[in-house]
């Protein structure tokens, strides 16, 4: 049983839920208390000292059910004795069996035409849990691997064999040749059954890794509607760590030395003779954001993205105004502090998306209404393809803001190469950044957005 | 590894764990049953995380009337730090003692010619005002030295820094703290440990892998059911059942804060206490801030109301 609980680790490790050395002897420890009498028990015990989260708590659960969806726990001692005794079978007892399932039967032929002649179902699943262990089927890690591991078990199972048999019994006796066949085509099923559950336990971690790589390099601008949901996914997932590295210290500005000069100030009515301190601080501000964005044709996607993604660090970032536009400019803070992700992009695209981009008279709008928005502790970003259709630039007063704020970043999600080409702007307004970079797939959003956060640690 | 007694005894032991904490009046599922059944078998304190108000503290009182054992309680709070969580030295103690014992401690370096036997001697003495006399037990001690064990109760602990985890780790792991002048001091029984959270922060992996981690959700509606039965003993079996209806449905809404186990209690003794037979559409409305505690919720579930509680009549019906 021990190794079915540890293969059970190893699935839930699958399932994406940490399971640490301590942990896993924490749960032996607790399932040895608590015994595989009562399957709901075990549940919770497992439950209860692998997961750490009410996330990790569902994706264990779902493997506890996968896991011992056929391995009933109270049988599974005497199952693993009936393994053992039918691999034993299996092996030498083979002869025995072939003699007692029928006269019809051929001696000349192998052990597993004559387990699938027989139709001996549980011996058949004994020699498949036996050739998953052979070939080592907990390995499998990514789907590609499935018609590898199945071919191997079949081998393992001795296949080459059958098919020397077949060849053989399709001459001397067709009928049963027929049924050997029928048999063998059922035996495969139940084997890619076998690989295919054994991929659904093991290989979910590394296949989603893959996944999220590729993912998280993929050109924001064109990936597929359907990979939209879960490129959510990943950006709440890179907010939550951009969280946890920034949200952290806090404590440091209370500590400090005396600040001699406040102190003298302070006492002053008293000669300065220093009956009250004054302390050092560091200040650490939060960021104050304003990032305008361009919503317009193949920037949107990068937009909402960005969006989402400042807007989910409420925890690092005191204060973010964002602002969309395309043809002009309007303030989007309230829709996407109110609505979920999805409708708050439907709403922002309704009102000023997919028109063709004007970057002056957008400049001009937030000149005119927001100007005030941007104060020196303000980080104004501005993400957009910088293509204003041969109509004025307005550099001006993107040069106003730049002196007005901290910084000026701009985030471009077109390369390099091809900024100042065409009606692009790029090389005029960069003037008056202080950083612009490329931005175009989610690890360069991440690390764009990761420095703007660490400017102001 | 296994002890071939313990998987039978296992079930019962956990139906025990459920019908003593029942008697003190907490109805526990299954799975608190487990946990703390659990946390008594393996030594490991349990991590309790769940929405506010449904009986993570209260977990922590039954046991420990349970038990029958001294409930200590450690309410975190940002600050909170070493000198009132573990121990602190009694200064004015120690200076008062320096002050009695000054002519004792005159006659006793009398003998010293120099200056520097004067210091020798006072080296033999050994750390007479850092002995144990002089620490002032904060909870997390008590517990410690608390002879016959105890229910210790760390509540709310994502409210504190990220410091005073690390502060813990030693206590949980191995139920004793070191203080440098003394040494360690080992629990002399190792008490229960309830830590609860509710998900403010994310806590430290090296915390969260020292307990048993238990979240706590809303109840099912047979066991609030159950949980209101034993809380409000007044109230008829048709206004119970209907007022959990209600409840669950409300909790279908897309509320800021959903009403959690207490609000239902108290709820429910509102209704006992106006004497309110079955649920009403009227008195729901008039008593509906109890249960909700913001305005834009109370805004968001009028509406819902009359249908509400006719499902919930009917659901009395075939109930």
């Amino acid at each position: 049983m021990q190794e079915n609980l540890h293969r059970f680790f190893r699935a839930a490790r699958g399932a994406g839920v940490h399971v640490s050395p301590a942990e896993s002897i924490d749960a032996m420890r607790a399932v040895a208390s608590v015994g595989f009498a009562d399957r709901t028990v075990l549940r919770d015990s497992l439950l209860l000292t692998l997961a750490k989260s009410e996330d990790e708590k569902k994706a264990l659960g779902a493997c506890f059910d996968l896991f011992f969806a056929h391995v009933d726990p109270t049988q599974s001692e005497a199952h693993d004795e009936a393994q053992q005794d039918a691999a034993q079978n299996a092996t030498e007892g083979a002869p025995q069996t072939a003699q007692n399932a029928g006269e019809q039967t051929n001696a000349e032929l192998g052990p597993l035409a004559q387990m699938l002649l027989a139709q001996n179902t549980a011996d058949i699943s004994a020699a498949i849990a036996n050739a998953s262990s052979a070939v080592g089927l907990s390995e499998i890690r990514y789907f590609t691997q499935r018609g590898l591991f199945s071919s191997r078990m079949l081998e393992a199972m001795g296949i080459q064999r059958l098919r020397d048999d077949l060849d053989a019994l399709a001459d001397s006796n067709p009928a049963q040749a027929e049924r050997l066949q029928a048999g063998l085509d059922g035996l495969r099923d139940t084997v890619r059954d076998a690989v295919a559950q054994a991929l659904a336990l093991y290989g979910r971690e590394e296949t989603e890794n893959l996944r999220h790589e590729i993912l998280r390099n993929a050109q924001l601008s064109r990936i597929e509607p359907r990979q939209v949901a879960e490129m959510r996914a990943l950006i709440r997932q890179i907010a939550r760590r951009l969280r946890e590295r920034y949200s952290k210290p806090r404590k440091r500005q209370r500590r400090g030395h005396l600040d001699v000069r406040r102190t003298l100030r302070r006492n002053a009515a008293w000669g300065s003779v220093p009956f009250l301190t004054a302390w050092k601080r560091r200040h650490r501000d939060r960021p104050r954001i304003v990032a305008l964005c361009d919503v317009s044709g193949s920037v949107a996607r990068v937009s909402d993205f960005f969006l989402l993604l400042i807007h989910s660090l409420h925890d690092v970032v005191s204060d973010v105004r964002s602002f969309a536009f395309s043809g002009h400019l309007i303030e989007v803070s309230e829709i996407l502090e109110q609505k979920s992700a999805e409708e708050a992009m439907a709403e922002i695209m309704d009102k000023v998306g997919f028109g063709s981009s004007d970057y002056g008279s957008s400049l001009v709008d937030f000149e005119k209404q927001f100007m005030a928005a941007v104060t020196p502790q303000t980080t104004v970003i501005v993400l957009g393809d910088a293509r204003s259709n041969k109509l004025d630039p307005r550099a001006d007063i993107l040069k106003a803001i730049s002196e007005r704020a901290k910084r000026v970043v701009w985030l471009n999600p077109e390369g390099r190469m091809t900024w100042g080409w065409g009606d692009s702007e790029m090389p005029r307004y960069q003037t008056f950044c202080n950083v612009a970079r490329p931005c175009a797939t989610a690890q360069q959003l991440e690390r764009a957005v990761s420095d703007i956060v660490s400017a102001y640690q | 590894m296994a002890d071939p007694q313990a998987p039978s005894s296992a079930v019962t032991a956990i139906e025990a764990v459920e019908a003593g904490l029942a008697a003190q009046g907490y109805i526990a599922s299954r799975q608190i049953a487990t946990a703390v059944y659990l946390s008594q078998a393996i030594d490991k304190p349990i991590l309790v995380e769940g929405p506010a108000g449904v009986g993570k503290t209260e977990l922590a009182k039954a046991i420990a009337a349970w038990r029958g054992l001294k409930m200590i309680r450690l309410q975190c709070y940002e600050g909170l730090d070493e000198a009132k969580a573990l121990y602190e030295w009694k200064y004015a103690k120690q200076l008062l003692y320096t002050q009695i014992l000054k002519d004792k401690l005159g006659e006793v370096l009398g003998g010293a010619q120099t200056l520097h036997d004067a210091l020798g001697q006072l080296h033999d003495f050994g750390d007479v005002f850092f002995s144990k006399e002089f620490v002032e037990p904060r909870p997390l001690l008590q517990a410690l030295l608390e002879p016959e064990g105890c229910v210790l109760l760390i509540d709310e602990i994502d409210k504190s820094d990220a410091e005073f985890e690390s502060l813990l780790l030693e206590i949980l792991s191995d139920f004793q703290v070191t203080i440098p002048e003394l040494g360690s001091i080992a629990a002399a029984k190792p008490p229960t440990v309830i830590l609860t959270s509710n998900s403010e922060r994310n806590l430290g992996d090296a915390l969260k892998r020292r307990c048993l981690h238990l979240h706590i959700g809303f109840p099912e509606q047979r066991l609030e059911e159950r949980i209101v039965e034993s809380r409000v003993p007044g109230i008829s079996q048709t206004l119970r059942r209907q007022l959990i209806a209600f409840i669950h449905d409300i909790r279908t809404l897309d509320l800021k804060k959903q009403p959690s186990v207490s609000e239902t209690i108290d709820w429910a003794r509102v209704l006992v206490l106006l004497q309110a037979a079955e649920l009403g559409h009227e008195v729901v409305k008039d008593t509906l801030n109890v249960l909700l505690k913001y305005e834009s919720d109370i805004e968001v579930a009028l509406p819902q109301v009359t249908t509400f509680v006719a499902k919930a009549q009917r659901q009395n019906i075939f109930g």
